[in-house]
Order: C-alpha cells, then sequence, then structure tokens
C-alpha cells in the first residue's frame, strides 16, 4: 500500500481564488441540500397538512376541557379560594347563579351539562332545572341558601369539586377514564368503579389478539416466504400474484365473503358435515375464530413481503457452507438463515401486529360484543356518542403503544435493519 | 512427489451426471485424486468442472457411476458427514457472526468442548495471520480479509480434503496473486489434498501440482502444470492454456514421432505428432510465440520462414510482433526486450523459424462459432 497523497501542508487548503476550501464545500454542499430539500417540500408541506396537523389537533382534544371554563368563568374564579371540603363560600354561589343564567341565554347549557354528567350522574337535570328557575327575583340575600332551597344536591361539595376540578381548559379526565382511572373526591387518582372500568381488558383483550394473529400469520408466512424466494423465478412469481391478490380486493369484501364462507350453512360447514368430521355446524363466525380466520387472512402479504423481501438477499451458499462445514441441515437453517432473516420477520411482526391492534371492520362484522377490540370504541365515542375527549384518548393511547412498540423493536433488532420490503 | 502422494484419496469410476436427461454435462468422468495433491480443475464456463466438484461436496449427486473418498463410496453420505473442508466463490461468511463464532462453527457442530475449540480458532486465526480480527463481523472486513477468513473456516477442523470453488475471482490482480502464493504456502505446510476448481489458467498453473482441463463434461489432459503448457495433447488444451499461433494444414506423412505437414499454401512443415490421423487428413500445427526466433536466432531452426511485420504491441517487458505468416495475419511472436532489433519497422519482411519439437500437429481446429 503505497501513500499516494503527499504529506499535508500546515497552512489552510484554499480554493485558486483565495477561498478557504472548507467554505467552499461547505457551500456546494449547502446548495445540493436546499435543492433536494426543495425538491421533497410539497410532500412534506401535504403530510403536515393532511397528516400531522390533524392528528395533533385530535389528539389534543383527549386533553382538551373548554366547557366548565367557558359556560362559568366568575364561578370559576371564586371557587379557587375553597378548601374543598366543606360547603363552598356565598360569593361562589352568587357567581354560579350569573354564569348560569348567562349560559342559559347563550345556550351553552347543553355542552356544559354534557360534561358535568360525566362527572356526576344527574348534572345534567340539576343544571336544567336550576336553570330554568334562575334568574331569582328579587334576589335573595343569600344565594347559597336559596339554591339549596331549589335543589338539595347544591348542599352536597361533590357537585362543587366537580366544578373545582374541570378550572383549567385542559384534564387528565379523559385519558385516565381510557385507562380505567378517575379522579375521585379529594383529587387523587383513584380506580374507576367497576362498571365503568372496561376499557383495560379492552386494551388487553386488543393486544392479546393481535399477538395470536401476529404468531399465526408468522407461522405461516415464514415458509410460504421461503417458498418464495428459494422458487424459480416463474413459479414464484405467479404465487407472488395469488399473495398479492387479496389486495385487489376491499376488505369488506373479503369479510362479507368470510360470512358467507364460515356461516353455519355455509361451504365450509357444509363440506365438513358431508366428509363426516363433525355432524353439527361448528360455530366458526360471529366468535373469535372468525375474527381470527379473517385477520390472518387480510394481514398476511404484510408478513410474507419484508421476510420475502429479506430472504431474497441471502445467498443459497450460505446454508451450503453450514452443512459442508458439518452441520445438519435443520440445524443450518436455525443458526445460519433463520437469525439472517430476523430483520425481516421483526419488520413483518411489527407491521401485522400494528395494523391488528387499529382493526375494526373485521372483529366488528365477524365478532361477537366480547371479540371487540379498541378502535370500536373508538367508533362508538364518535359515532354514537359523539365524545371527542374519550375517543381521541383512547386512539392516543393506541398510537403510544405502536410507538413504544417501535422503539422496542428498534432497541432490540436496529431500526437501520427493518426491511419493509 | 513424494511416496504417498501416489495413494488415492478420490475416485471418480465413470460419474455422469445429467439436469435434463438430455445433455450430459459431465461424461463419463473416471479421476484420482492423491492424497496430499492440488489439483486444480480448469475450464471454462459449462465445462463441467463446478458440477465435478459439487457432486464430490455431495450437493449435487451423480447422476450414475460412483465417487469413493479414502476407498469407500460417498454417494449415500449426506454433505454434512462427508467431512470435506470448503470454500466458496463469495466466501459465504455467516454475517451475523464474528470471525471466532465463523471459525467456531464447525467444532461447535462437531460437539468440541469450549476450550478445544477456543484453541483451535486461535490457532487457524494465527495461521492466516488475522489474530487482531476474531472479534470484527465478516461486513466490517476487506475482501483479502474475508477469504482468509474463509480460508481458515475450511481448514479448522482439520478436514483431510478440502475443496475450493473459484475462491479468488472477486479480488483484484494484485491481490488475487498473492493469495495465490498464500493458499499454496499453506497446503504445502499442511499437508492437505486440495482440489481447486478455476477459469484462470495461470492461476491453475501456478499452485497446482497437477491440472485436469475440462471441456464439455470430458476431462481433456490431466498433467503437470510445465508438461501441460509444453505437450498439450489437444487443440483444445494448447488454445485454453498461455498462447498459441494455430496453423491449418494437411498430414503428408509419418515417420514415427515426426510428421510432414502442408500448409494450405503448400508450405511444408515438419512437426511432432501428437494427436493426428492417417495422411490426407487435416491438422492443426500448434506453435507457442515464445518458441519462434526472427532475423538471425532463426537460421538453425528445422522450419524456416519469412513474415511481413504487421504491428508491434509493446508490454514492457516484452514486445509481441503481430506478422503475416503463410497467409495467417494474426501470427504473434514474442521477443524479449533485449533480443528486439531495433531496426525493425512494420512492413519489413523477416525470415524466421522454429524448431520442430516445438511445433505440436494436433487435431484439427473445430470450426465451431
Amino acid at each position: 500500500m503505497m501513500a499516494s497523497s503527499a504529506p499535508m501542508p500546515d497552512h489552510q487548503l484554499t480554493t485558486q481564488d483565495g477561498v478557504p476550501l472548507k467554505t467552499k464545500l461547505a457551500r456546494a454542499e449547502r446548495m445540493n441540500k436546499m435543492k433536494s430539500l426543495a425538491l421533497v417540500l410539497p410532500l412534506a408541506l401535504f403530510l403536515l397538512l393532511t397528516f400531522i396537523v390533524p392528528i395533533g389537533s385530535l389528539l389534543f382534544r383527549s386533553v382538551d376541557n373548554p366547557e366548565v371554563v367557558a359556560s362559568l368563568p366568575h364561578t370559576i374564579k371564586a371557587i379557587s379560594s375553597w378548601d374543598g371540603k366543606s360547603l363552598p363560600p356565598e360569593p361562589v354561589y352568587r357567581a354560579f347563579a350569573a354564569d348560569l343564567v348567562k349560559a342559559h341565554e347563550d345556550q351553552t347549557l347543553g355542552d356544559l351539562g354534557k360534561r358535568l354528567n360525566m362527572e356526576v350522574a344527574g348534572y345534567r337535570s340539576l343544571l336544567g332545572k336550576t336553570a330554568r328557575a334562575l334568574p331569582f327575583d328579587p334576589a335573595p340575600a343569600s344565594y347559597k341558601d336559596a339554591l339549596v332551597k331549589l335543589d338539595e344536591r347544591w348542599g352536597d361539595p361533590a357537585y362543587w369539586q366537580a366544578i373545582r376540578r374541570n378550572s383549567t381548559n385542559h384534564t387528565p379526565f379523559y385519558l385516565l377514564a381510557a385507562l380505567d382511572h378517575r379522579i375521585d373526591e379529594v383529587g387523587e387518582v383513584a380506580k374507576a368503579t367497576p362498571d365503568q372500568a372496561i376499557y383495560l381488558d379492552v386494551f388487553a383483550r386488543t393486544f392479546w389478539m393481535s399477538a395470536i394473529v401476529t404468531v399465526i400469520c408468522l407461522l405461516l408466512a415464514y415458509p410460504l416466504a421461503y417458498l418464495l424466494a428459494n422458487l424459480p423465478t416463474r413459479k414464484s412469481n405467479l404465487l407472488m400474484i395469488m399473495v398479492l391478490l387479496p389486495f385487489w380486493t376491499s376488505v369488506l369484501v373479503r369479510v362479507a365473503a368470510w360470512i358467507v364462507l364460515l356461516q353455519s350453512g355455509g361451504l365450509i360447514n357444509s363440506a365438513l358435515m358431508a366428509l363426516g368430521i363433525t355432524d353439527h355446524p361448528l360455530q366458526l363466525v360471529f366468535n373469535r375464530t372468525g375474527v381470527y380466520i379473517a385477520m390472518v387472512h387480510i394481514l398476511m402479504p404484510f408478513m410474507i413481503l419484508p421476510i420475502y423481501s429479506v430472504m431474497k438477499g441471502i445467498s443459497p451458499t450460505y446454508l451450503r457452507a453450514a452443512v459442508s462445514l458439518g452441520s445438519h441441515p435443520f440445524g443450518a437453517f436455525w443458526k445460519v438463515y433463520f437469525p439472517q432473516t430476523v430483520a425481516g420477520v421483526g419488520a413483518g411482526g411489527l407491521l401485522v401486529f400494528i395494523l391488528s391492534i387499529g382493526y375494526y371492520i373485521t372483529p366488528a362484522l365477524l365478532g361477537s360484543p366480547n371479540d371487540q377490540m379498541v378502535s370500536y370504541f373508538v367508533a362508538f365515542y364518535t359515532n354514537t356518542t359523539i365524545n371527542w375527549g374519550m375517543a381521541t384518548a383512547l386512539g392516543g393511547l393506541l398510537l403510544a403503544a405502536t410507538l413504544v412498540l417501535y422503539m422496542v423493536y428498534s432497541w432490540l433488532v436496529g431500526a437501520s435493519r427493518l426491511r419493509l420490503g | 512427489m513424494s511416496e504417498s502422494s501416489s495413494e488415492v484419496l478420490v475416485r471418480f469410476r465413470n460419474v455422469q451426471k445429467s439436469y435434463d436427461g438430455e445433455n450430459l454435462i459431465v461424461k463419463d468422468l473416471n479421476l484420482d485424486i492423491r492424497k496430499g495433491e492440488f489439483l486444480t480443475l480448469l475450464g471454462p464456463s459449462g465445462s463441467g468442472k463446478t458440477t465435478s466438484l459439487m457432486m464430490l461436496a455431495g450437493f449435487e449427486t451423480p447422476t450414475s457411476g460412483v465417487i469413493e473418498l479414502a476407498g469407500r463410496s460417498i454417494n449415500n453420505v449426506p454433505p454434512h458427514k462427508r467431512n470435506i473442508g470448503m470454500v466458496f466463490q463469495n466466501y459465504a461468511l455467516f454475517p451475523h457472526m464474528t470471525v471466532a463464532e465463523n471459525l467456531a462453527f464447525p467444532l461447535t457442530v462437531r460437539g468440541m468442548t469450549k476450550t478445544d475449540i477456543q484453541d483451535r480458532v486461535k490457532r487457524a486465526l494465527a495461521m492466516v495471520q488475522l489474530d487482531k480480527l476474531a472479534g470484527r463481523y465478516p461486513g466490517q472486513m476487506s475482501g483479502g480479509q474475508q477469504q482468509r477468513v474463509a480460508l481458515a473456516r475450511a481448514l479448522v477442523f482439520e478436514p483431510q480434503l478440502v475443496l475450493m470453488d473459484e475462491p479468488l475471482g472477486a479480488l483484484d490482480k494484485q491481490l488475487r496473486e498473492h493469495m495465490q502464493m498464500e493458499i499454496k504456502h499453506l497446503h504445502q505446510r499442511l499437508g492437505v489434498t486440495v482440489v481447486y476448481v478455476t477459469h484462470d489458467q495461470g492461476e491453475a498453473l501456478t499452485m497446482s501440482n497437477r491440472v485436469a482441463v475440462f471441456h464439455q463434461g470430458e476431462i481433456q489432459q490431466i498433467d503437470a502444470p510445465a508438461t501441460l503448457y509444453e505437450h498439450p495433447r489437444n487443440t483444445f488444451v494448447a488454445n485454453f492454456i498461455g498462447e498459441n499461433n494455430r496453423l491449418a494444414g494437411r498430414l503428408v506423412s509419418r515417420d514415427g514421432e515426426r510428421c510432414v505437414v502442408q500448409l494450405e499454401r503448400g508450405e511444408q512443415v515438419r512437426a511432432l505428432a501428437v494427436n493426428v490421423g492417417e495422411p490426407g487428413s487435416p491438422v492443426s500445427l500448434s506453435v507457442r510465440p515464445e518458441r519462434i526466433s526472427l532475423n538471425g536466432y532463426s537460421e538453425h531452426c528445422d522450419n524456416r520462414f519469412s513474415g511481413r511485420v504487421q504491428e508491434f504491441i509493446y508490454l514492457g517487458d516484452h514486445v509481441r510482433v503481430r506478422l503475416e505468416v503463410c497467409g495467417k495475419s494474426d501470427f504473434y511472436v514474442k521477443q524479449p526486450i533485449a533480443e528486439l532489433d531495433h531496426k525493425l519497422s512494420v512492413g519489413d519482411v523477416v525470415p524466421l523459424g522454429w524448431q520442430v519439437e516445438h511445433v505440436r500437429a494436433l487435431d484439427p481446429i473445430e470450426q465451431a462459432a
């Protein structure tokens, strides 16, 4: 090895016109960078406007808490000095009566009632009843006595605590509720009452079902990917088309087709009975079996493709080398081939798992009420009860779970080795 | 060659291989590989050399015939039980294992103890001078270093036979020549039997004890490198190994080892009768460019002609002179710089000649494309 470069001079290198070489180089590279940035700018803007901003603003709704602050501004000011244990002092009652009159006029009472009803059941009707009785004429000496007289619930600190808890623009209420927790009367985080504690179970079910789907996909996809990667090109192309075929049909159509196939009078059950394998129809649909079958079918290509692309890059000589070194072919496969496919397995697993935890249509159509996943409740809160707070809290937690998974994966395998296709 | 080298380690007996049932890739191969020798299978691609090697390694099965290793048929022995080391063209180092783990692999599968393994890996690394790189991954090493690791891995479990499938093909010229010597010295030091496949004749000549030249599924000639070069038995071998001037002609008469050949334009050449038929049949004459004398040097030659200089090709240590001789315009003469007559220029007609023992009458040139 010959040293081809001349010895470095001590002084700074400059170009012909005297500019330091480093400055010139930095300038030239900056130009290139600007050019490439300009190329991706339209896409970046598009993503910002159609993806990042909407998702960000939606996620913000899971902590957004405008109703009480907007409708009861004076009450909130007055209630801040309250100790929260006994009943609030007279100024709070007076401010509340005034705010309520204003809210009634502005027609914001509905939102306020809905929000406070989440905290204490029956709040909505209480507000309605009180607002109808206001304003007091003539003005009473003590608003406190007058309100308590109107409805004795105003003498219960719990109703005032609900207002005090919501005296800021942000609340952990929805996120805590999505994790089966709440802030109790004394302001501590506590477990939700058993009749409301359903979401942790739903999350556990979502992750469990997704894990099962991922494992089944992996077990079925790995040998198929190996076959695809090792068949002659013509045959593997044909097989690849068959793998991709489901992509050309809508998910809804495929789910509907599974209902037809799997129902008690369906093709599969009739075939099983005709063959004498079973004498009564198996329950294959509207339960978890149906959900698993359809989800595995739909998500299979997402497992096959990353594994296939990794396997395609592994030369068959590795296996030959291992065998020539004295390893049994199975041992060679396990010790030499499989470790090289881990990146693909990880990518496929991650992809399928992340897609699974967000699945909605398939469990909704093919599952029983006990097979519904988190997305079902997101849809329920968005479409049926119009509770954006709960919907986005559940969605946000799902997103957080995805990010955590990705970080765990990149820590285990290294994100640079992630191969998606 | 020493006494033990005559002992046969591998024997191919009437081995045939066909992939499609119509064409034979290997036609009736009979080959004895002696213990401790460095045998090279040389040939153009598709000549059956790699297939023969793969049959020996166990990755291909012979369509018919028997392969014996140390006197025992290995036709039904799976490749992982043959105990044959192998070096692959692209090294096939396991990318997810360090160098040390790669070397330990064949020892681990043989169930050796940890200390034994460490010991052997250390020795193997020292053998290829890579002691310091034990913890590296193959991806972090240069081609030459990877090649050395592959070599060490094929030798670490001390097989009696090592197969190498064009192991130097991916290296640049300088490194390739260096590795050739390294492999040769390693072979001499360890006394292991090596079967080496290459299409590079230079590689074959430098490294081997014997070279088997493959063509169209058959061994054309198997000999020591010098014999192969100086005494090719047919036109294919003469052309494939080294440079060669070919002259087509017809056999006039034959007298024992010698014969007379008449060229197309009537000139008569006296040559060695190596591979000729009856008088009257076509033959091909083969003369090496370095065996032809020009000008005064040709005075004492048995065959003397004249040629017109067409071109000088300067190569530093020698000059190749292209001449038109006997109607053939691509007749080359190799002239060492010291012997070159500097007054010679293009268009000159010069006398030239060669001795009878340096021109070989062989089978006629095939009229193939």
